[in-house]
């Protein structure tokens, strides 16, 4: 438990998380008001008792749309971060695992090959065949995702393979795969947590990037980034309708990078012996 | 070389002293609007773009539109109908010129109508001209056009921009160099920014009272605010934001005209697509929308109710609202009746104008209410006129159709909403052979209470036109009776 308590980020940043994952499961149970249910007469109200945050240009509570926005943003951002792990750390095992050879080139230069390119720029485009969804966001930003974590499993794993417990393991007949899923995964796991964390909050922007531009999670369903899109024309009389999605992505995004932080200072070893 | 260098040099000091002299009054303007013209050619494209910088400004038709819509004599000073209303014999003024200084004669009359009408020509609106039968130079001032049928509405026909008159020797640079007759001279145009108009000196008519008009283009509706607001442009024609415009009409600084324009705003319907193709289907939506919270919603509060493809302004407008009042519970009982009880899924694409987008959340959350899913998409113009107006795929769209007195779409069975009507068919060939004005009124309120009943498509509101512009501009035409941005009559007051 001490060891929590090293860090200073930790806490805020766990606070901040919890916050918004927390209003994102209630959303699935419960939110003030129905945010598919439009209230014309009632729109552009500024924040009052009924609705804490106020009313958006359709009559529909901002509290609501905030808590459902949540939902959209880290399902997306989640699901995407989920396909970088799924699909990357097995290819950067298998990169380390055949360092040097075939395999491990072409595996890593098809990893350049992604990274080259801007990823919002391929977002764009998958969006723009495929159509613009929420769907369709979450595989654009996922395929991001895996040059990212294969490089990242690739460079921790190569130092561990000319460890002695490696060589050791090699000995007594364990073949690569074996030796990979066993002790390498498990001696990288602590990197990959962190840089989870990191790739989630950057998935939670780029989602709200690709729904301001109109490309993201489609009406009905709430989205942070639409919601600041849709009250550009408003912010000089109705500041609000900006104001709580936009702290809504800042915290967020915030506070998932102190926890990364947080976690990094816990975790990385280097980082551990320094301290004390 | 050396000495033409001076004599210039000396001629803008003279200029200058003499624009220093009357400084009191500013002599340019800097108009911006949202769309660009795709090219300067008005009678060979549909974008109205086009029109809302040239129309009377640079080209001009034999008869032209007023500001409140009125038929006036354009480059035709008089005109005589022969008793059978099928020869039309036009008196053209003297001393028109071209901006390339050659005269305007009867010869560039028949021209224009020749090269309007033809086989291969690339007009957009070919039903204008289609009744003419011949066009003949009877001499250097006098044309005669002769019509296959009476058509009442020929000399409403001959004021739109696409039958606007054009040179032959300048006909190959039109898109990019257009010459005409108006009271402004086209100068540059900056693709993606702006176009430059100046005065016309040798002008035949009322002379521009501004030397220089600079139309800029602004589509994103933040840009557009703050370009008013910071006062880089002096009017902005058709404002894309309706929200602002309380803020503009609070500040002393603007002026906010809001007209009436010929955008009927409706939420088309295909036609053929199924269930759309079930009357009650159609009737059922009609009733699940209620159009002031659109108005209120989408455009705040600007825009005028209408209940069938006809503009509330017009004298011969029918008020058809009630047959498609806000009535959910009627239209989930028609949705019932029709075998869709349980609703159905459809999709709704959307052009970028914020009518549409705004709207079709508004609509989309109405039509849930009785049942009706709808698959948002939003469609940039041109995936818009690719996938909705020319091929057709799509279930619900909402567009404001902008063209004056364009009720005829709807005997076109090609047209992208796919009515096909023969009893409306005939109803408008009537119609366009009628001359008597009595018998068109009637005629015409037939029409739109046929599509009216025939819930061809939900009929939302006229599209209000919102200018903001400096408060010392005089003479901006407040309607829109057509795509114009008339600058001919616009002035700075002192």
């Amino acid at each position: 438990m001490t060891m929590f308590l090293h860090s200073r980020t930790l806490i805020p940043g766990m606070v901040l998380t919890v916050l918004f994952a927390g209003a994102a499961l209630i959303s699935l149970v419960w939110v003030p008001y129905d945010t598919t249910v439009l209230d014309i007469a009632n729109k552009i109200k500024s924040p009052s008792w009924a609705h804490p945050f106020g009313t958006d240009q359709f009559g529909r509570d901002i509290l609501s749309m905030i808590m459902v926005g949540a939902r959209t943003s880290i399902a997306v951002a989640l699901v995407a971060v989920g396909i970088g792990m799924v699909a990357g750390v097995p290819l950067g095992l298998a990169a380390a695992a055949r360092r040097g050879g075939m395999l491990d080139e072409f595996i890593m230069r098809m990893n350049d090959l992604v990274f080259a390119f801007p990823s919002l720029l391929i977002a764009v485009m998958i969006t723009a065949v495929f159509g613009a969804s929420a769907l369709n966001a979450i595989i654009a930003i996922g395929i991001f995702n895996i040059p990212v974590f294969a490089r990242l499993t690739r460079g921790a794993a190569l130092s561990l393979w000319s460890r002695e417990y490696i060589m050791a393991a090699r000995v007594a007949g364990k073949g690569a795969a074996r030796i990979s899923l066993e002790h390498i995964l498990p001696n990288v796991a602590n990197l990959l947590i962190v840089q989870g964390t990191i790739q989630f909050s950057l998935g939670i922007l780029a989602e709200a990037g690709l729904s301001y531009v109109g490309l993201g999670a489609q009406p009905p369903v709430a989205s942070w980034g639409r919601m600041l899109a849709d009250s550009q024309t408003m912010i000089s009389f109705a500041p609000h309708l900006a104001l709580f999605p936009g702290l809504a992505i800042l915290l967020t995004v915030l506070g998932l990078n102190l926890l990364g932080d947080g976690l990094r200072d816990i975790l990385d070893p280097k980082l551990r012996r320094a301290r004390t | 070389m050396r000495l033409g260098k001076i004599g210039s040099g000396l001629i803008s000091v003279l200029a200058l002293a003499a624009s220093i002299g009357m400084a009191h009054a500013k002599s340019d303007i800097v108009v911006a609007m949202q769309l660009e013209p795709p090219h300067l050619d008005p009678t060979s494209a549909a974008a109205g773009a086009i029109d809302s910088v040239l129309y009377s400004n640079v080209f001009e038709g034999l008869t032209r539109f007023g500001p409140d819509g009125s038929v006036n004599p354009g480059l035709a000073e008089s005109w005589e109908i022969s008793p059978d209303g099928k020869t039309y014999t036009f008196k053209l003024h003297s001393g028109v010129k071209f901006h390339d200084g050659t005269d305007m004669t009867a010869d560039d009359v028949k021209f224009s109508l020749d090269r309007a009408r033809a086989d291969d020509s690339a007009n957009a609106q070919k039903a204008l001209f289609a009744g003419i039968d011949s066009v003949e130079v009877v001499d250097p001032l006098t044309v005669k056009v002769t019509l296959s049928a009476p058509n009442g509405s020929f000399l409403f026909n001959m004021a739109w921009g696409d039958a606007v008159i054009v040179a032959p020797e300048t006909i190959a640079d039109i898109k990019t160099n257009p010459v005409g007759t108006g009271a402004f001279k086209f100068s540059n145009w900056v693709q993606g920014d702006r176009i430059d108009l100046e005065r016309n000196a040798d002008y035949w008519g009322t002379p521009a009272k501004l030397d220089k008009a600079t139309f800029k283009f602004i589509s994103d509706p933040t840009a557009a605010f703050a370009a008013v607001m910071a006062e880089d442009v002096n009017a902005f024609v058709g404002f894309p934001a309706p929200e602002n415009l309380p803020q503009f009409e609070a500040d002393p600084r603007f002026q906010v005209l809001v007209g009436n324009t010929e955008g009927e705003t409706i939420l088309s319907t295909n036609n053929k697509q199924p269930p759309l193709d079930n009357l009650n289907v159609r009737k059922a939506i009609a009733h699940a929308i209620d159009r002031q919270a659109i108005i209120d919603g989408a455009m705040f509060g600007y825009g005028t109710p209408i209940g069938s493809h006809f503009a509330p302004h017009n004298p011969d407008y029918v008020d058809l609202t009630g047959n498609s009042a806000y009535d959910p519970e009627l239209s989930k009982k028609l949705l019932a009746e029709a075998g869709y009880a349980d609703g159905f899924t459809t999709t709704l694409k959307l052009p970028p104008p914020s009518y549409a987008r705004r709207g079709g959340e508004i609509i989309a959350a109405q039509l849930r209410a009785v049942g009706i899913e709808t698959e948002i998409s939003n469609l940039e113009w041109a995936q818009w006129l690719e996938q909705v107006f020319k091929g057709k795929d799509y279930g619900l769209t909402i567009v404001s159709h902008t063209e004056p007195m364009d009720i005829g779409i709807y005997a076109r069975p090609d047209y992208y909403f796919q009515y096909d009507n023969p009893a409306f068919q005939k109803l408008f060939e009537d119609l366009t052979a009628e001359s008597d004005p009595e018998k068109r009124s009637d005629l015409l309120k037939q029409a739109q209470t046929m599509i009216s009943e025939d819930y061809v498509n939900g009929y939302l509101f006229q599209l209000a036109f919102p200018t903001v512009a400096n408060a010392k501009i005089k003479g901006l035409w407040k309607d829109a009776p057509t795509q114009a941005t008339d600058l001919t009559a616009v002035y700075w007051e002192d």
